[in-house]
């Protein structure tokens, strides 16, 4: 046996080298060719699109702000028992009073105040009007700082303030994500929040609910156009085309302003109706600012994404199939149902994918034509974004949603094979 | 030798950023403002007054005070604060006190005296609601009504946006809680002082909102300032409360059949403020352009442009006429004393803690 192994030894290269080791320095050298040609685009997805979306989906469980304002009165009322209904002990509230004071000088004590104020309304002004006196506490001969404190906002004598600074002191948290799922850090663990105040979820499921249905509508619409271009000579198909292209070249915005004046009860619409006898004039159809103003409009908007998949493989289908199929005795419907429409799929596929993923993140549509009930969650994300600020709930419920794609996109490739997907 | 004592002398003026002069000033400066005739009066008003004393400036605008906040604090977390003075809302402004994102702002030093030696903190007065914020003007966020669909009775009354059977059709409403809670309890027979204790339990808080469920069918709900006169205009809806200046621009700009009705209408402010962190040139020139914009003339200039009324007591006898139109702008101030008979003190303190709560309540009933 090993006789043979050394009278066979090792292939060579033609200069000698193990051609097994040869290859292998080839190879490498073509694979770090092809890193260095998409080098760029890599670092340009990594650093503009990767880090972010990483760095916002971390906010969702940072909460580093409690202990890094308040060190020490965290650590002081660690031992504090929040269920026994009493007050911390002096300790703490002369951690508490040293805290602020640095806070105050810092500037640090309105934002932790914000922070906590997500968490219970009215814990801001608290820290806000105290943080105005801290500065110039005596913190040697200042106390007892008990009464101190409580003398200065008697929010410090209520022991839900302390429960809420001490369940949210540990640097990270689930509270954002509680949140977002309409529930809250209770005396006793996580419990959902009173019924007045649910939101996100049923945002969440209207979401899912109205993307579906604008995702069907786009198949329906899309199916008969796309067979249209499809079978057309070159000549017109191409003018047709362009009508297809037109209004997804137009501006979202523009384009949402148009229906907006199509659909409103003095409307172009609802005008013909009433011209033509068909609506009375003092009951005029509420078209806009409901579910169905949203689905008409996003419908619109997003139907070029359907075409185009569906167009470009309708376009790869022989006519000759259709053909030989009824050549062989098959009916119109049986023609298209058992030969044309399955190899239609893949188009169909690709085109719910993009529309259904690009449907459930809109707001710009859904804020203008929505009205109250064809909102979608996305259009609180923007609200926690730009205008209450409550950046950790919005990346939290960013995080859902993109869960939710991904497991949505997960159940299509098991179920149809993101392989049978084709996008031309 | 030479060179370490330049360096020092130019350390040394770095430092006493207070006694700036003209050569260590910035000469760029970026305004941040609305957009629209509200920018344009303060271009006429101030901007362009100080550009004439210092040619060697360049401004430039960015239309960004809606979302001014959300891109203060991004500018700040990258370290890159690129504006330099910002328009902002009173509501805003304290929450970027809060937050660290504005510099506090000494009134009486920073800002210039009245003509009669008052100091800007006993002029400005109660308007001084935050201690980064400059108020420019009053506004308020009220109604106007289309006068050819209200029928034979005028409505006089806030409360009769909710009385559906006197004046029926659409009312648009600002899509917040704010105000609206307000008004709905105060339509529910709750007394004027007692608003906010009330709306502080959810005995309250409930109370509003099945006021404002007894005409929710009927509401168009609105984000842009814009939308109530548009709306207002197409006949969409029948009142509709929007920002005063917006109303008037619509009565007296485009002579719409529009007319205002100021019962309990709410006061708000609208200001500048500084950015945190500015270099100390950029600092300079912005507190230079601050001092000049924010004096007594200057605020009562813009009064010519647009019906806000200014935040100074001094600048209120010196309104004089639309500069385009010369109309006298006095009786369309939200301040003037026939329009203020009953007016709304919103609660800015009372809003700031409890915003994002009553939001969420407000959101899951408007979603009901």
């Amino acid at each position: 046996m090993s006789d043979m192994t050394d009278t066979g030894g090792p292939v060579l290269a033609a200069d000698g080298t193990p051609l097994k080791r040869s290859l292998a320095r080839a190879l490498r050298r073509q694979k770090m060719r092809a890193l260095m040609l998409i080098a760029p685009l890599l670092l340009f997805i990594l650093i503009s699109f990767i880090l972010p979306v990483a760095d916002m989906l971390y906010r969702s469980v940072q909460n580093g702000i409690v202990t890094e304002t308040l060190p020490r009165s965290v650590v002081a009322l660690a031992d504090w028992d929040a269920k026994s209904g009493d007050l911390p002990s002096e300790a703490v509230f002369a951690a508490m009073a040293a805290d602020l004071k640095e806070a105050a000088a810092a500037k640090t004590h309105t934002k932790v105040g914000t922070r906590l104020n997500y968490e219970n309304p009215g814990i801001s002004s608290l820290f806000r009007k105290t943080g105005r006196k801290a500065k110039k506490f005596d913190l040697e001969n200042g106390g007892p700082w008990k009464e101190a404190l409580i003398d200065i906002n008697e929010g410090w004598g209520e022991p839900d303030n302390w429960r809420t600074i001490q369940t949210y002191s540990p640097p990270v948290t689930a509270g954002y994500f509680l949140n977002a799922v309409d529930m809250r850090v209770g005396p006793d663990g996580a419990e959902a929040r009173p019924e007045s105040e649910q939101i996100y979820m049923n945002l969440l499921k209207r979401t899912l609910w109205m993307s579906l249905t604008i995702t069907v509508c786009c198949i329906l619409l899309a199916y008969p156009v796309a067979w249209i271009l499809a079978n057309l000579p070159m000549r017109q198909a191409n003018m047709l085309m362009i009508l297809v292209l037109l209004p997804f070249w137009t501006s979202l915005l523009v384009r949402t302003s148009a229906w907006k004046i199509l659909l409103q009860q003095q409307g172009v619409i609802n005008d013909i109706l009433v011209w033509i006898g068909l609506v009375d004039d003092s009951a005029r159809l509420v078209i806009i600012n409901n579910q169905f103003g949203t689905i008409v409009a996003m419908t619109h908007i997003l139907l070029p994404f359907m075409i185009l998949p569906m167009y470009s493989v309708m376009q790869t289908i022989p006519p000759t199939y259709l053909r030989a199929a009824k050549s062989l005795g098959a009916t119109d419907w049986t023609a298209f149902w058992r030969v044309y429409f399955p190899q239609t799929v893949p188009g169909i596929g690709a085109g719910s994918i993009l529309v259904f993923i690009l449907a459930i993140g809109y707001y710009i549509t859904p804020a203008l034509v929505g009205g109250t009930k064809g909102t979608f969650i996305s259009n609180q994300i923007a609200f926690h974004i730009s205008s209450s600020l409550n950046w950790g709930l919005a990346s939290a419920l960013g995080a859902i949603l993109l869960a939710v794609v991904l497991v949505l996109y997960w159940a299509y490739d098991k179920i149809v094979g993101i392989d049978n997907v084709k996008l031309g | 030798m030479k060179l370490a004592k330049m360096f020092m002398a130019t350390s040394a003026l770095t430092l006493a950023g207070n006694v700036a002069t003209a050569e260590e000033m910035a000469n760029e400066l970026t305004l941040v403002s609305w957009g629209g005739a509200y920018q344009a009066s303060q271009v006429k008003a101030y901007v362009e007054p100080y550009l004439e004393m210092h040619p060697e400036v360049k401004v430039t605008w960015d239309e960004s005070s809606g979302e001014a906040v959300a891109k203060l604090r991004a500018m700040n977390e990258t370290g890159n604060v690129t504006w330099d003075l910002v328009d902002a809302v009173a509501s805003d402004s304290m929450r970027l006190c809060d937050e660290g994102l504005a510099e506090e702002i000494n009134h009486d030093e920073d800002l210039a005296a009245a003509p009669d030696g008052t100091s800007a903190s006993d002029d400005f007065g109660d308007l001084l609601v935050s201690d980064c914020f400059v108020p420019q003007i009053v506004y308020s966020t009220t109604f106007g009504y289309r006068k050819d669909l209200v029928g034979d009775t005028k409505p006089d009354s806030v409360c009769a946006i909710f009385d559906l059977d006197t004046w029926p059709g659409k009312r648009s409403l600002q899509k917040r809680p704010i105000d609206n809670m307000e008004w709905a309890l105060y339509c529910d027979g709750v007394e004027k002082d007692a608003i906010y204790d009330t709306l502080g339990t959810d005995e309250g808080v409930n109370q509003a909102l099945a006021k404002l469920d007894t005409i929710k069918d009927q509401v168009v709900w609105w984000t842009a300032g814009a939308e109530t006169p548009q709306l207002l205009a197409d006949g969409e809806v029948v009142f509709g409360s929007t920002f005063n200046g917006r109303l008037f621009s619509a009565i007296a700009e485009q002579n719409q059949p529009i007319e205002m009705l100021w019962d309990m209408q709410s006061f708000d402010l609208d200001g500048w403020i500084v950015p945190a962190g500015l270099p100390a040139d950029r600092k300079a020139r912005v507190m230079d352009f601050l001092k000049f914009a924010t004096d007594t003339q200057r605020l009562a200039d813009q009064a010519a442009y647009i019906s806000y009324g200014p935040a100074r007591a001094s600048s209120a006898p010196m309104v004089g006429k639309h500069a385009e139109l010369g109309i006298d702008m006095a009786p369309h101030m939200p301040t003037d004393p026939a329009n203020s008979g009953n007016v709304h003190v919103y609660d800015y303190e009372w809003w700031a803690d409890n915003r994002d709560d009553l939001n969420a309540k407000f959101e899951a009933w408007l979603a009901k």
